[in-house]
């Protein structure tokens, strides 16, 4: 029997420890989480470069649905924990699920703290800690506005940079003296004010902070409308953004009669005073000491998860953390402990021309502190130096000028990293060393960034050590690493799909043969990556010409019918907009009846599922559901599935177009093709969408002025809501319009694509400017889809049903018989 | 029967099977899957994965392997064994052309363990 582990936080620091415990005993838990937020977990780290609008939510997902999926958790999203019965040995949340455990983790991090000023609760006052506030903060500035920061740390400079980026107009409000004083000296906090003054944002330091003014409550709700400060200053706002530290979050566990301080208290196993009870990351405190930082957290995360394997040796020693600030054009780096003692020395260097500052603070020969800003590239060499408290007395004198000038070598932009000894960390985030990259990079021939942060996580999270990971791999690969190269097919050539598609083109070739041949295929006849999509290519590219090859499906493509898992088919065939009649009913229930088929069911695209089907009875029942006017449903193929409608016009009372008719029209005219991956529809009569068009493929919603066009939506291991491509008055331009969108998805996406990754990749606003604004285009790539159905719509059913392919829905031989005959 | 003359049993026509292809043959003890490769090649292998027992006959062959349809893991023709890290294998039959004729291995077919 497995045990039960059910987690509390879904946080980069579970997520870690989950990540860990997988791979080392993939089979010893069941495991549920509880998360507060409603989602997966994410690179939190990274929400600054989400509100300054250089990445979105989907680039910093760490874990997407997927990955819960294929280990068995269930994930509760947006399931606050309120209770933990520690007798009982169950945990309760808040819309009431409960779930008992073997082992529980307490992962609930931490919450912002919110200065307890008068005002403090109006709206337009937020904190910095989840997706929820960079949402909001998104929401506020679209506006535009004044947004002031309380608080000129980390976090509070992330956030205005971000605001600033975002068009407001932002002030800064600092308590202490100078910025960031717990990770900066009083020199490079005057260099960084500096810095994020010339980026147009106000810094007002000394500014202690009295109250929050909300505007008239006659005038409606009241919002905040300026911050007093105890001199009397007062700063408009219309949004307040508090970022000025953290508390563990401990309610919970205190509540269950475990021991806390400020902190949940674990000893160096990560076990609580209850010990089937683990705690880990920023609400729990060791030795007195509490943390801000992931990189200690995934060491927690690395000891409990061995712990919870059953490895009792593994202890948890917090060791120096290493500080950067994400904001784009300023480079900080600062560690260990650097402020003025009789007993200490330091080492500065300033090049005020080339805005550096460097500092180094030595004590006995070592060094324990390091600052530096403006140019940070040594700050891995140092930061070693410091953790392995190195005797620096004989570089002493040259120190500062990094590990180059050190070992004496020539200005080559690699010598700081080759300078590195093997154990030097070079990513702070999930403490990869040096020596664990370059292995990765022998043992594994990997020649990308990509490669090495998949094997590694080197450079995975925060990013920031992405250019000494890169020059590792110069280091390594010397030549022959190309950082824009191309992520190949597959292993059986060096090129990558769009290479592929275009050299189709440019040198005509029109069959698989052929393009392996000209194209240097590193094997004889590919494998089953790359062969589904040459063909899936060349059928696209030379509609009409190309002869498809049958070998290089897959077998659900290859024969019609969906394989089962016990090697049986299921049989869909279509349903014009989901409609179907007395006729085609009664046919399908005597084909049921005939065949003995096991199960019929009603799938989610408004058509029937025969499941269970033998594969030698396919073309039989083929044949009598073509007698009944019934052709392929396609469920099995990269190609158009299903358009689901719902009733409009026809009998809705909100109708406002015939939905229906549109659907059937769409489906009528699409059916057939073949497109890179799979493509759904949907078209709803009203903006009530009941035929869930916003989640499709392509969706149309109908309005009473005319035709809203859907595209780029997801509902399976990804969930995603369409974008909307623009606004059409006719069916007939409906129609144009999404002809030309699927052709020139077929023309450009690679094999296995969704529609939604491929507008990702290419942007929405380029594809709507060649299948919507750009008449001509549009006019063309319709004509191209057309030109190319001719050749598509043939019911494949029908043609196996008189003969076509026998050989594949007959045994080649049947021995039963010789052997009874013996 | 000594060794010498071993009993084959004609199961059909090269042709039958398409290049990079394969077809079932029935026996009383389960089905084989008869494999064609690109150089014609005949292999013949249990029609059942081991991982869980997808019919391998239905897979994409590539080279001397085919990729099971159900999730994906590449057998080895010849020795019938998973490749890459999956482990497993799945048996494997004498079998050889004559003159465009197929002709398996009948004593190890009906010799099959299970
Ligand atoms: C904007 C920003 C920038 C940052 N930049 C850096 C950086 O550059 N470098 C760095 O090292 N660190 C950085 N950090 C800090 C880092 O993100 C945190 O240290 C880390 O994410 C903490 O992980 P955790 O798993 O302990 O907690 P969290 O990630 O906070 O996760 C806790 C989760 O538990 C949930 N939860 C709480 N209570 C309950 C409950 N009762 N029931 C169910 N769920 C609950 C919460 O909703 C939350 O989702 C940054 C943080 C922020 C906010
Ligand atoms: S989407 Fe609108 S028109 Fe269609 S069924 Fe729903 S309410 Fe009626
Ligand atoms: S039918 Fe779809 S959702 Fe259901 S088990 Fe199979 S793959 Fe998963
Ligand atoms: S059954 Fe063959 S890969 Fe799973």
């Amino acid at each position: 029997m497995k045990q039960k582990l059910v987690v509390i936080g879904n946080g980069m620091a579970p997520g870690r420890a989950l990540e860990k415990l997988f791979e080392i005993a993939p089979d010893a838990y069941d495991v549920t989480i509880f998360n507060a937020e409603p989602r997966v977990n994410y690179d939190r780290i990274m929400l600054s470069p989400v509100l300054s609008g250089e990445k979105t939510f989907e680039d910093i997902v760490i874990h997407g649905d997927g990955w819960y999926v294929e280990r068995g958790i269930t994930l509760y999203k947006g399931h606050k924990i309120v209770e933990i019965d520690r007798a009982a040995k169950t945990v309760r949340s808040e819309p009431g699920e409960v779930a008992s455990y073997d082992k529980l983790i307490i992962a609930t991090g931490s919450m912002p703290f919110v200065l307890p000023v008068p005002g403090h609760d109006l709206a337009g006052v937020l904190t910095y800690r989840d997706l929820d506030d960079v949402h909001a903060m998104l929401l506020a500035a679209r506006t535009g506005g004044r947004a002031v920061v309380i608080g000129g740390g980390l976090l509070g400079l992330e956030a205005a940079a971000g605001l600033k980026e975002q068009g407001m107009d932002v002030t800064v409000l600092h308590l202490m003296p100078t910025l960031m004083e717990r990770q900066l000296d009083v020199a490079a906090g005057h260099l960084l004010q500096k810095a994020v003054e010339a980026r147009g944002i106000r810094v007002i330091t000394k500014a202690n902070t009295k109250q929050l003014i909300g505007s008239d409550i006659r005038l409606g709700p009241s919002r905040v409308i300026s911050v007093e400060l105890e001199d009397g200053t007062q700063i408009p706002a219309d949004l307040v953004v508090m970022a000025i530290g953290i508390r563990p979050s401990v309610a919970l566990a205190k509540e269950a009669g475990i021991a806390c301080k400020r902190g949940i208290l674990v000893d160096a196993d990560m076990r609580t005073s209850d010990p089937d009870i683990f705690a880990l990351g920023e609400c729990v405190e060791v030795d007195g000491q509490v943390f801000g930082l992931v990189a200690p957290l995934y060491e927690m995360a690395g000891v409990a998860a061995s712990h919870l394997a059953g490895d009792a040796e593994p202890r948890f020693v917090p060791s120096a953390t290493a500080t950067k600030l994400k904001v784009t054009g300023i480079n900080l780096f600062s560690a260990g402990d650097f402020a003025d003692a009789k007993d200490r020395q330091e080492i500065v260097l300033r090049d005020a021309a080339r805005g550096i500052y460097k500092r180094l603070v030595l004590k006995d020969d070592r060094l324990i502190g390091v600052v530096m800003y403006g140019e940070t590239t040594d700050g891995a060499w140092f930061f070693d130096l410091l953790r392995k408290s190195t005797d620096i007395a004989p570089m002493r004198d040259t120190l500062i000028f990094g590990p180059s000038f050190a070992a004496g070598g020539p200005a080559d932009p690699t010598a700081a990293v080759a300078a590195l000894p093997d154990e030097a960390e070079i990513c702070g985030c999930n403490g990869v060393c040096k020596g664990k990259i370059t292995g990765a990079i022998d043992a594994f021939s990997l020649t990308s960034l990509d490669d090495v942060r998949a094997r590694t996580k080197a450079s995975a999270s925060c990013g920031s050590c992405t250019g000494l990971v890169e020059q590792i791999l110069k280091l390594k690969l010397g030549d022959r690493y190309n950082p824009t190269a191309v992520q190949p097919m597959c292993g059986c050539t060096h090129l990558g799909h769009d290479d592929v598609r275009r050299l189709i083109v440019a040198q005509e070739l029109k069959s698989i043969p052929a393009l392996m041949q000209a194209l240097e295929w590193k094997t004889s006849c590919g494998c089953a990556r790359c062969r589904p999509a040459l063909n899936y290519y060349l059928l696209s590219t030379w509609p009409g010409e190309y002869q498809d090859d049958g070998q290089s499906r897959f077998i659900n493509e290859r024969v019609h019918a969906n394989i089962q898992k016990d090697g049986t088919y299921s049989v869909v065939p279509r349903m014009w907009g989901g409609m179907t009649s007395a006729k085609e009913l009664r046919a399908i229930a005597d084909i049921v009846d005939k065949f003995a088929i096991p199960s019929v069911k009603v799938t989610g695209g408004q058509r029937i599922d025969l499941l269970g089907v033998r594969k030698e009875d396919l073309p039989a029942v083929w044949s009598d559901l073509n007698d009944a006017g019934m052709v392929s449903g396609a469920a099995y193929a990269k190609g158009l599935r299903t358009v689901k409608t719902c009733v409009g016009t026809d009998w809705c009372r909100f109708g406002t177009q015939d939905s229906t008719g549109l659907g059937i029209r769409i489906e009528r005219f699409m059916w057939g093709s073949w497109t890179p991956a799979k493509v759904k529809m949907g078209v709803s009569g009203c903006p009530r969408n009941c035929a869930e068009a916003t989640c499709k493929d392509v969706g149309v919603i109908c309005v009473e002025s005319g035709y809203d066009i859907h595209f780029a939506g997801a509902a399976g291991l990804d969930v995603k809501q369409t974008e909307l491509l623009g606004h059409v008055d006719t069916e007939d331009e409906v129609i144009e319009v999404i002809a030309a969108l699927v052709q020139l998805y077929r023309e450009q996406g690679r094999y296995l694509e969704r529609i939604y990754k491929w507008a990702k990749r290419v942007g929405i606003d380029s594809i709507r400017q060649h299948v919507l604004d750009d008449l001509e285009r549009r006019r063309a790539l319709h004509d191209r889809f057309v030109f190319s159905q001719k050749f598509a719509q043939i019911d494949p059913w029908a043609e196996r049903a008189q003969g076509k392919d026998a050989h594949e829905f007959r045994p080649l031989a049947d021995l039963t018989r010789a052997e009874a005959a013996e | 029967m000594t060794l010498m003359e071993k009993a084959w049993i004609d199961i059909g026509a090269l042709d039958d099977i398409p290049r990079l292809g394969a077809r079932v043959v029935k026996t009383p003890l389960g089905c084989l899957a008869v494999f064609r490769a690109e150089n014609d090649e005949i292999f013949a292998l249990d029609d059942r994965c081991p991982h869980k027992n997808g019919p391998l006959s239905q897979g994409i062959v590539h080279g001397r392997t085919v990729t099971c349809p159900l999730h994906n893991w590449v057998i080895s023709l010849e020795s019938g064994k998973a490749q890459g890290s999956d482990e497993g294998q799945v048996r494997t039959f004498g079998i050889r052309v004559d003159s465009g004729r197929i002709l398996i291995d009948a004593d190890a077919l009906f010799a099959r363990p299970d």
